[in-house]
């Protein structure tokens, strides 16, 4: 069953139906802070009615120093590891304290905000294991710019191949310390916990889809999950203006597709749906890496392995960005 | 599976009705029933032994209606932790507990708890701490949670465990204290043996214990506050010393706790933080938390028939720490020996952690007892009553010399 969630079409739509802010001035993100972009859309789009709680990671640091909070939403920090927990705990003791009578029934939107390394690596098993809590109401956003960032950019699974930071520098003898492909996180999430009802990628240079992905994920209830790539200036290596350019263009070189996944129903959305149909062209990664300090030491022949491995995950996956399964895979079996 | 839980007849009678019920149960079990008077809101399991057993109870009396409560196996301690702590946040009253290692596992969210002053309470079924794995009773588990602000209790009897959860729930939610409270049960000779113990019914329940009201710093839509923001350096000092007046304020609470307890009940503990045992008189005093107290009680017993002037006290309140008590009723001794079922390397003359505490107190006595250390009971060995005897016997021998000859004693050790 489709829910049905008055969604934006366009900038106008959306400035209609989001003018209330919900994370305000007063946080001390970096200029150009994608992640700080995220979260202002994700507070429009849930409104009052919502619990936000933030684990350890930069938007924690930055946002709700002592009396500089940027949240107009009631705010709650949890461990680094502990975003899982911490929403089943809170939509648990929701629905306790509704069913007992002790407050009064209504939808409270509850959301829990990791970054990549307190998410996908140190609080897999929690984000796990809330997943499959399919009673309880939450979403989990896992804002992801590719470091550990409020600990001087160190490294953690989502740091993409080849990447500096100050934990995979580049060497006299070792050039690339990254030499992990990163992981994926919104595949794995819906791969393995079949009851989840939404998945989705976003990103901030794209609010509508954005804003539309996080109206579908709190009204269509249970546990959901929403990844976002968040440019980092200070991380990535690049002039703060650029912040909108960069993610513009990782959704267009194709490294990051946006989709969602609905009840099971894979979609491919925005320009990367625009790219699947043939509409737009994808453009060489080229033109993303060499934009980015942190990539200054590949050569010409790493960016042309990481084309390659984009090119595979478009022409060869069947289904773009999300399942490294091949097309050449005898599916369905076929009989000799 | 726990095959413990009662009869409905018996459960809707201490439901429903105003009279208690006697029945048979471990300690885990009569704890499950404290859980279910409380009217538990949200609570979380992850298996370990000994403290699964409490899950197995109260999650059959979640199954069968008798404990309406949110209940959330969890991926791990860490979860667990995690999970009550953000419950207590939005207002609801809270369990969740686990033993040995686990208890470690999740010792950051259990550090957070305390800082963020949720009255979250906890069994914590003592265990040993691996490696080797074992599962028998040492209080190194808990004991590790001495300096983060937990109120730590120990338990003798599954009626003093069923008791005490519910003087926990009071003490911890009272708006002076505002801290967690983790219960110590000794591993399989308190969390899985069965005793006799009363069910008091929830009519009188309701009488002793006041819903949880977290009141303006409960997270709610309505209710727009920022828990936990990052303080830097700022802030912490403050913090801290907010708690420290919180544990403070604790001996008084746990005092009126236990004198409401036993007008409503009529089970009076006497003294909340320590169980005096035929000490008045005595020269010689074993010191222990803990079930240790059933064969030096006896040794008591039957060494007081031959004359010998000894006496036992039991320390059941660790956090807060009754200072005053100790000096109150060691001072007078001759020689005070102290059982440890744990132990602290390295500490001031390698002893015990409780051993350490003791002679700390002790300090500022007029009159200082000789001290001796029994390291004894470690992993879950027995303790018998012929091992209390030759432990006494130890003590009295060092009263009659008058001096210390051996501080700290690893009794039983195999050479």
């Amino acid at each position: 069953m489709t829910v049905t969630v008055r969604l934006a079409r366009t900038v106008k739509d959306l400035l209609q139906m989001a003018q209330t802010e919900y994370f305000n001035a007063g946080h001390r993100t970096c200029q150009g802070c994608e992640s700080a972009m995220v979260l202002r859309w994700v507070a429009k789009a849930a409104g009052p009615n919502t619990i936000v709680i933030g684990a350890t990671g930069c938007m924690y640091v930055a946002n709700t120093t002592y009396y500089t909070t940027a949240w107009a939403l009631p705010w709650i920090h949890t461990q680094l590891s502990g975003t899982g927990s911490a929403v089943v705990g809170t939509a648990a003791a929701l629905k306790a304290l509704m069913d007992k009578g002790k407050l009064p029934r209504e939808k409270i939107n509850v959301i829990g905000i990791c970054g990549d390394l307190g998410c996908a690596d140190a609080g897999l098993s929690e984000v796990s294991n809330a997943l499959t809590h399919t009673k309880y109401s939450f979403l989990i956003l896992m804002y992801d710019n590719e470091s550990s960032a409020n600990t001087d950019i160190q490294e953690t699974t989502m740091t993409p191949y080849g990447a500096l930071t100050t934990f995979s520098p580049s060497g006299k003898q070792i050039r690339i310390m990254k030499y992990r492909w990163k992981k994926n996180m919104a595949a794995m999430m819906v791969v393995g916990h079949p009851e989840v009802r939404y998945v989705a990628t976003a990103i901030a240079t794209d609010p509508i889809d954005l804003y539309n992905k996080v109206r579908k994920a709190l009204e269509i209830g249970g546990p959901t999950f929403i990844h976002t790539l968040d440019p980092c200036p200070k991380g990535w290596g690049y002039d703060p203006k650029y912040s909108h350019e960069i993610g513009k263009l990782a959704v267009e070189t194709g490294i990051w597709p946006l989709f969602e996944i609905e009840d099971g129903k894979f979609r491919l959305t925005s320009t990367s749906a625009r790219i699947a149909r043939g509409e737009v062209k994808r453009k060489p990664v080229k033109e993303y890496i060499r934009r980015q300090t942190r990539f200054k030491h590949l050569t010409d022949e790493d960016i042309e392995y990481i084309q390659r491995k984009v090119d595979e995950m478009w022409e060869k996956w069947l289904i773009p960005g999300l399942i490294p399964l091949t097309k050449e895979l005898p599916y369905p079996e076929t009989k000799q | 599976m726990s095959v413990s839980v009662l009869e409905s007849k018996r459960l809707e009678a201490v439901l429903k009705g105003d009279e208690e019920v006697e029945v048979v149960g471990t300690g885990t079990d009569a704890m499950a029933y404290a859980l279910m008077l409380a009217d538990i809101d949200v609570t979380s399991a992850y298996p370990i032994r000994p403290y699964g057993g409490v899950m197995q109870t109260v999650s059959k009396l979640i199954a069968d209606g008798y404990l309406k409560a949110e209940y959330i196996v969890a991926a791990h301690e860490h979860d667990q932790f995690e999970i009550v702590k953000h419950a207590s946040a939005v207002g609801a009253r809270t369990f969740v507990g686990s033993s040995g290692v686990g208890w470690l596992l999740a010792i950051e969210a259990i550090v957070v708890i305390s800082t963020d002053r949720y009255p979250v309470v906890a069994l914590i079924g003592n265990r040993a701490l691996d490696d080797p794995g074992a599962y028998g009773v040492e209080h190194n588990d808990a004991l590790m949670v001495r300096d983060v602000g937990w109120l730590l209790v120990w338990v003798d009897t599954a009626q003093e465990a069923l008791d005490t959860t519910l003087i926990a729930y009071r003490v911890a939610e009272d708006p002076r204290v505002m801290l967690p409270v983790g219960i110590s049960m000794d591993g399989a000779f308190l969390t899985h043996s069965e005793h006799v113990f009363k069910i008091p019914p929830k009519s009188k329940v309701q009488k002793f214990l006041p819903p949880y009201d977290l009141g303006n710093r409960k997270l709610h839509p309505s209710n727009v506050i920022s828990v936990a923001p990052q303080v830097n350096e700022d802030w912490v000092t403050e913090i801290r010393k907010q708690m420290d007046e919180a544990m403070k304020n604790a001996r008084k609470v746990i005092v009126e706790a236990y004198r409401d307890f036993a007008k409503i009940f009529g089970r009076d503990y006497g003294n909340p933080f320590v169980e005096p045992y035929m000490v008045e008189d005595a020269d010689v005093i074993m010191v222990g938390m803990g079930t240790v107290s059933r064969p030096i009680k006896e040794a008591v017993r039957r060494l007081r028939a031959k004359g010998e002037k000894v006496g036992f006290l039991r320390i059941r309140w660790f956090r807060p720490f009754p200072t005053e008590d100790i000096i109150h009723y060691l001072s007078g001794a001759k020689v005070v020996a102290v059982v440890d079922r744990d132990y602290s390397f390295g500490s001031p003359f390698d002893g015990g952690a409780v051993y350490t505490e003791i002679r700390s107190a002790l300090y500022e006595a007029e009159h200082r007892p000789l001290i001796i250390n029994f390291i004894g009971g470690l992993g879950g060995r027995e303790i018998t009553y012929n091992d209390a005897i030759n432990m006494f016997n130890i003590a009295l021998d060092t009263a009659r010399k008058g001096k210390v000859e051996q501080r700290v004693i690893w009794y039983g050790v195999r050479e």
